[in-house]
């Protein structure tokens, strides 16, 4: 291989078409090292025996830092009691970091195996060649390598200095899922001792030497600006030892502590110019979708022909209003800069973006930047701005020294970007026995990339394809996206418009089901009887897998049973980030005000990686979901987000949190998403549960609004 | 600024800052114990909860000059010996996600089990429904103050 740099190499390979793996592994001469094993930049051997496994992809609460190593773990047959994590900043290495999407596990499912294949198999070349035997005659067995015929055995420690040496294989053997020994167990996870501790390195625990703290004062207009600004009085007091505008809309006051900085923002007296947006409210925003609603949509799904059929018509409107990820800990980030380089820690799902958006911002090449990645108290797609991490860059270089930007929790409920309000038209004509025989779903609202600049090919948001998918195997259906505009801040939050398409398509359905008279677990399991792929973008839905998921949360649930008196269920099933999910949600109605007592929910993700993750994130979802379906609203008066902090904008207490029970399908399939598959079912059930109670349809969340 | 001394985890702590300033931040800035989180400044949310004198208090609400002369203990300052039965418990039940609000939620719950040792359901969520959890982990913190309140067992 010629002397290429590591660099050049990572993009010879993907330019070659050569699939992420290659792409990763480091030219031969990069490899020769007397302090480790590194056939990739995901593993690190060394001959004390100590293994690190690195991880490139965020820590948000969603486990990645113990279910990525796993992977690579159970592929390099070693002994997880050996391995160590390391958490990769920005890098050039390992493709796109973004952590979003439900996407670390089925992104790195590949790459992370065969890393560790391919370690494995040149740890065995190394014994054989030590030992003078045949490869066939050496086995990897709990982190070491063994000739069971001389009863010898070397650590991959002490094999790392001649692995190194070896020419890395170009195809490896995967293990057969029969095999597994750390896929697929109950793991704990890595991150637990440090967090139950008070240890864990969030992003607002950072600190360093000589570091200031920043607040900034915020245009509390969309799209307003600053005109002046007087810092006397900030000055007169509280250790702040700087003010100064930051960007159009916002000014930075710096103090020797947070509170400080805080105080001087309180007396901080600023001019704003209010802009465009002064006199916008929501009912602007919903009319307007009201209005985009009447334009020509680009096509999500169609098939059949949706103008035929004869039958009974129903159609619906349901809306869905603008919401904040909330994440506990509030946006931060610390940024030390200098005229040769900027050094940032980020609680960041995005470094790379913060690595690149900084650099434009200060005036810097992106391999200047470098980006530490913290752990993050939440994410919830929040983290995937990377708005935090430019204005500490910027801070740091107006002061010239180290500072941590601080958020409080008012600037992040008031200066968020949303979840889109939307509107959804549906309809359908059912035939004689009230099944549908055309069903039709037109979704109105913006689009996140679109909004921030990125492409929308085709005029459909690049998120649709994983998020609205239709997976019943109807005959004539279309699905449809209208794209609105709005000038109120978009972003992704937690399974994006998953949510908004699932709470309408699967409410919709159930009010099929009640026009037909029909129970609306039989309705769906009608729909998905025959075994059908449905291809939606690049991705094949399986009725039969859907049918797998609602029978399954039906059965735990006891769907047949007959409930106790004042006890009502609703069901709903969704298919998004490649994952299948199905929740059934029993609750009482305690003065028209529903009450949630249990939520069976069936999930099909493929292979398990962890089940005890599974087991948090599952619920995690449903509860946040339950969060979104009964109280969150964000909405916009004279041009401002009015809701502040947790008193008006109110998540779910423990008072409030049903028991979840959690079943997976038992699957050998490439595993899927996990972290946000369980949110949009669950506002739709709890919708339907509440039809059943009242024979009330709620067509917009949230439900007690 | 005027000082103010405190007992913080067992030791004595003498702190000069204006006595309007958050004990949170006074943790977290001047006796660098970020275990105490921020998470509303408006007592909320919990993730604050630190004990003054044995009480769960909002320390993100509390003015330094409340708590001068008086004994504070931090998620730091829990377990004297090791870890606190709760902190086990924590990671038995693996309660934890992203872990952000957990020391806040533990502060609260060791706050309840040293004058209830044998919370029942409905105790646990009176004194546990002042702290959110955005990762929903609520079920699991009732399981963990369970475990915890019977010596470890389920």
């Amino acid at each position: 291989m010629s002397p290429l740099s590591r660099r050049e190499f990572v993009a010879a390979g993907v330019a070659a078409g050569a699939g992420l793996v290659v792409g990763f592994y480091l030219p031969h001469e990069g490899r020769i090292s007397k302090e480790a094993f590194s056939p990739n930049a995901y593993l690190r051997i060394t001959p004390d025996n100590k293994i690190t496994i690195v991880v490139a992809r965020s820590e948000m609460g969603q486990g990645v830092r113990t279910a990525l190593p796993m992977i690579l773990a159970e592929e390099l047959e070693a002994d997880w009691k050996q391995i160590e994590i390391e958490q990769a900043g920005a890098s050039t290495l390992y493709g796109d970091q973004t952590t979003g999407g439900s996407a670390s596990v089925r992104t790195t499912w590949d790459p992370m195996r065969k890393a560790g294949a391919a370690a494995r198999e040149m740890l065995i070349s190394a014994a054989a060649l030590t030992w003078g035997v045949t490869r066939s005659s050496c086995t990897a067995q709990s982190g070491s390598i063994v000739h069971a015929a001389s009863n010898r055995r070397l650590s991959y420690g002490e094999l790392s200095a001649k692995a190194a040496m070896l020419p890395i294989p170009s195809d490896v053997t995967l293990k057969q899922v029969k095999d597994y020994k750390i896929v697929g167990q109950r793991l704990a996870r890595v991150d637990t001792p440090a967090k139950v501790k008070g240890e864990a390195g969030f992003g607002i625990d950072f600190r360093m030497p000589g570091m200031k703290y920043a607040v900034l004062s915020r245009c509390p207009t969309i799209g307003g600006k600053v005109t002046s600004f007087d810092d006397k009085e900030s000055k007169k007091n509280s250790g702040v030892s700087y003010a100064g505008k930051i960007s159009d809309s916002t000014v930075a006051v710096v103090a020797n502590s947070v509170w400080g900085a805080m105080e001087g923002r309180r007396v901080l007296n600023v001019s704003w110019d209010d802009g465009p947006n002064k006199d916008l409210n929501t009912a602007a925003v919903m009319d307007s979708l009201k209005q985009t609603a009447k334009k020509k949509g680009a096509s999500l799904y169609a098939v059949g022909d949706v103008t035929k059929a004869k039958g009974r018509r129903i159609s619906a409107e349901y809306q869905l209003p603008f919401m904040a990820h909330a994440p506990m800990e509030p946006g931060n980030c610390t940024a030390s800069y200098s005229a040769t380089g900027c050094e940032l820690w980020a609680p960041t799902q995005v470094p790379q973006d913060c690595r690149d958006s900084v650099a434009q911002a200060v005036g810097l090449d992106p391999d200047q930047v470098k980006v530490n990645v913290t752990l993050m108290g939440g994410g919830f797609g929040r983290r995937l701005e990377h708005d935090y991490a430019v204005e500490a860059a910027l801070v740091s270089k107006a002061i010239g020294g180290p500072v941590k930007v601080i958020w409080t929790r008012e600037d992040d409920m008031r200066f968020s970007t949303y979840r889109p309000a939307s509107l959804h038209q549906l309809s359908a004509v059912l035939d004689g026995s009230g099944w549908p025989l055309v069903f039709t779903h037109r979704i109105i609202a913006p689009s996140i990339s679109g909004q921030k600049g990125q492409p929308v090919p085709g005029g459909v948001d690049p998120d649709l394809p994983d998020e609205a998918a239709f997976v019943y195997g109807l005959e004539n259906v279309s699905i449809e996206s209208v794209i609105a505009e709005t000038p109120v801040p978009l972003g992704w939050m937690r399974s994006v418009y998953a949510l908004q398409a699932g709470f309408a398509s699967e409410s919709f359905i159930d009010e099929l089901a009640a026009a037909a008279g029909k129970d609306p677990l039989e309705y769906r399991l009608h729909m998905l009887a025959k075994d059908r792929d449905i291809q939606y973008f690049t991705t094949t839905w399986h009725t039969a897998r859907m049918r797998g998921v609602l029978q399954l949360a039906a059965e735990k649930a006891g769907w047949k049973n007959p409930l106790p008196a004042g006890r009502f269920r609703g069901i709903a099933c969704f298919g998004c980030f490649s994952s299948y999910m199905a929740e059934v949600v029993e609750i009482s109605m305690e003065n028209d005000t529903p009450r949630v007592h249990r939520v069976v929910a069936a999930v099909d993700c493929g292979q398990v990686v962890n089940p005890s993750i599974l087991e948090q994130q599952i619920p995690g979802g449903i509860v946040y979901a339950l969060s979104n379906a009964l109280r969150a609203k964000i909405t916009i008066d004279k041009g401002r987000v009015v809701q502040g902090n947790f008193d008006d904008y109110a998540p779910l207490r423990m008072e409030e949190t049903p028991i979840v029970e959690v079943y997976a399908v038992p699957s050998t399939e490439s595993p899927t998403g996990i972290g946000e598959p369980s949110v949009p079912p669950l506002a739709p059930a709890l919708c339907n549960a509440i039809y059943a109670a009242t024979k009330k349809r709620i067509r917009a969340l949230p439900i007690l609004s | 600024m005027p000082d103010f001394t405190l007992r913080v985890n067992g030791s004595e702590k003498k702190v000069s800052v204006s006595p309007d300033t958050p004990l949170l931040w006074v943790l977290r800035d001047t006796l660098d114990l970020p275990g105490t989180k921020f998470g509303c400044g408006a007592g909320f949310c919990g993730a604050c909860t630190v004990h003054v004198e044995g009480e769960a208090i909002r320390s993100c609400s509390t003015p330094v000059s409340q708590v001068a002369g008086k004994n504070v203990t931090t998620i730091e300052g829990l377990g004297a010996n090791g870890l606190h039965v709760l902190q086990q418990a924590w990671i038995a039940e693996e309660v934890p996600q992203c872990g952000y609000c957990q020391t806040g939620q533990i502060m609260t719950a060791a706050a309840l089990l040293a004058k209830t040792p044998k919370p029942s359901d409905e105790q646990i969520t009176q004194a546990m429904n002042g702290n959110l959890c955005r990762c929903g982990t609520y079920e699991r913190i009732r399981k963990a103050i369970h475990r915890a309140a019977t010596g470890g067992a389920r």
